[in-house]
């Protein structure tokens, strides 16, 4: 399998706070990877740079070769939107629009008409059994719903690598569970790859192996899958 | 696993012949560690014995295998009994991977390679496992969430021990 994106050496300090020492993993094409450890140990930050969201302070990260810090910001905006997904671990969705303008937003923002978005959305949204919702907004539906709803517009855009952090924080188990089966069917049928932080082992599981971070170091744990 | 329970239970549905019980058994409990003959057929002479089941029919040349067991009122009294008593909960104090952690901090070894080993094949086992429930049905689901439940609490432990190497080593040289 070809490596997608490569993180060597990375560290990040937020003023006194090191969240990052020295943090490497990669990710290859279409594999799902779980990133673990302790709160605090810097699971998230590691996603965010690796995600081009975050500017590490050392090290580097290269997605198909070209280093995401030495691009141009309207190049790196433009992957973002392009070739990656997220599904944050906080507050996400924008609270003035319907579930569905959320989901089709993203494409929006990639040049498609509204119509044309709009009916895609809709089958990512039935995709993830949220479609029934779609005209309501982020208010008036449950933190579950929205969080499925936050798959859904993770996925629309087809990304090439989906983050996903803590995505299953609001879900009971069972609810969970389902969530986490639709995010990796769909993510398996559209080839994406899936960096999945998470701090419970039984959704690590669904991974085909983990990356394990402490005091902002990984342990890339090679696992035969 | 009361085996004899469980074929009790099963009988509770209607007569059955013992390869026919073994079958069902197999089916719903017995993934891993399918019946022997030898065992349904023990433990139906047993349950014969103690007045739980009696022989249904008996179809011509003998041998336990011609015959049909059905289960007996007192047998129902039995079942009632074992399900409305909780089962003991392990006490899981007898460990092993506690001993192994204290061992290695003792003579000088690395107790985190210890843990982060255990961890990577707790986790192993946990991918397999999560694969089985995928391709499987409802009763693999339970079977297996059982088991990764159990495999769960297993790992938290192995993190919380290794956040608190620094002060177990203190304590255990
Ligand atoms: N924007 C920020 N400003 C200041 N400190 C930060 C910021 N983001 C993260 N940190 C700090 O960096 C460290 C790593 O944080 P990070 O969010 O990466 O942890 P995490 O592993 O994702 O934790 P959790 O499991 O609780 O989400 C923590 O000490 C955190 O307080
Ligand atoms: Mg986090």
């Amino acid at each position: 399998m070809t490596e997608l994106l490569v993180a060597k050496g990375l560290a990040k300090a937020f003023g006194p706070t090191n969240a990052l020492v020295d943090a490497s993993m990669s990710v290859r094409a279409g594999e799902l990877v779980a990133v673990m450890g302790p709160s605090g140990s810097g699971k998230s930050t590691l996603l965010h740079c690796l995600a081009g969201i975050l500017k590490p302070d050392a090290g580097s990260v290269t997605y198909r070769d070209a280093e995401l810090s030495a691009m141009p910001d309207s190049e790196r905006s433009a992957l973002r939107r392009n070739d990656f997904g997220f599904v944050f671990q906080f507050g996400q969705l924008v609270p003035e629009l319907t579930f569905l303008e959320n989901v089709a937003l993203p494409l929006r923002l990639g040049g498609m008409r509204r119509a044309e978005a709009e009916r895609s959305a809709k089958v990512w949204m039935d995709l993830l059994e949220v479609g029934d919702i779609a005209s309501k907004r982020p208010g008036e539906a449950s933190g579950g719903q929205g969080q499925r709803v936050a798959v859904a517009r993770a996925l629309a855009t087809e990304p090439k690598v989906l983050f996903a952090d803590e995505p299953t924080g609001a879900l009971d188990s069972l609810n969970g569970e389902r969530v986490l089966r639709l995010l990796f069917d769909a993510a398996r049928q559209t080839g994406a790859a899936v960096v999945l932080v998470t701090h419970e082992p039984r959704v690590a599981a669904y991974a085909d192996r983990e990356v394990v971070v402490r005091d902002g170091r990984t342990q890339d744990v090679e696992l035969v899958a | 696993m009361s085996i004899g329970h469980a074929l009790l239970g099963l009988l509770e549905n209607g007569p059955r012949h013992g390869y026919d019980l073994k079958r069902a058994y197999d089916e719903r409990f017995g993934h891993d560690r399918p019946l022997h003959y030898g065992q349904v057929y023990s433990t139906l002479s047993r349950l014969l014995r103690n007045g739980l089941v009696q022989v249904d029919g008996t179809e011509a040349g003998g041998g336990p295998e011609r015959k049909r067991y059905a289960i007996t009122e007192a047998g129902v009294t039995d079942i009632d009994g074992w399900l409305g008593t909780p089962e003991k909960p392990e006490p899981y104090l007898q460990n092993t991977l506690y001993a192994k952690v204290v061992l290695a901090l003792m003579s000088g070894r690395s107790a985190q390679g210890v843990l982060d080993s255990q961890r990577a094949e707790h986790l192993r086992m946990m991918r397999a496992l999560t694969r089985r429930k995928a391709d499987g049905d409802l009763t693999d689901q339970l079977v297996c969430d059982h088991a990764l439940f159990h495999l769960e609490a297993d790992l938290r432990w192995l993190e919380l021990t290794a956040a608190r190497l620094d002060e177990l080593r203190v304590v255990s040289t």
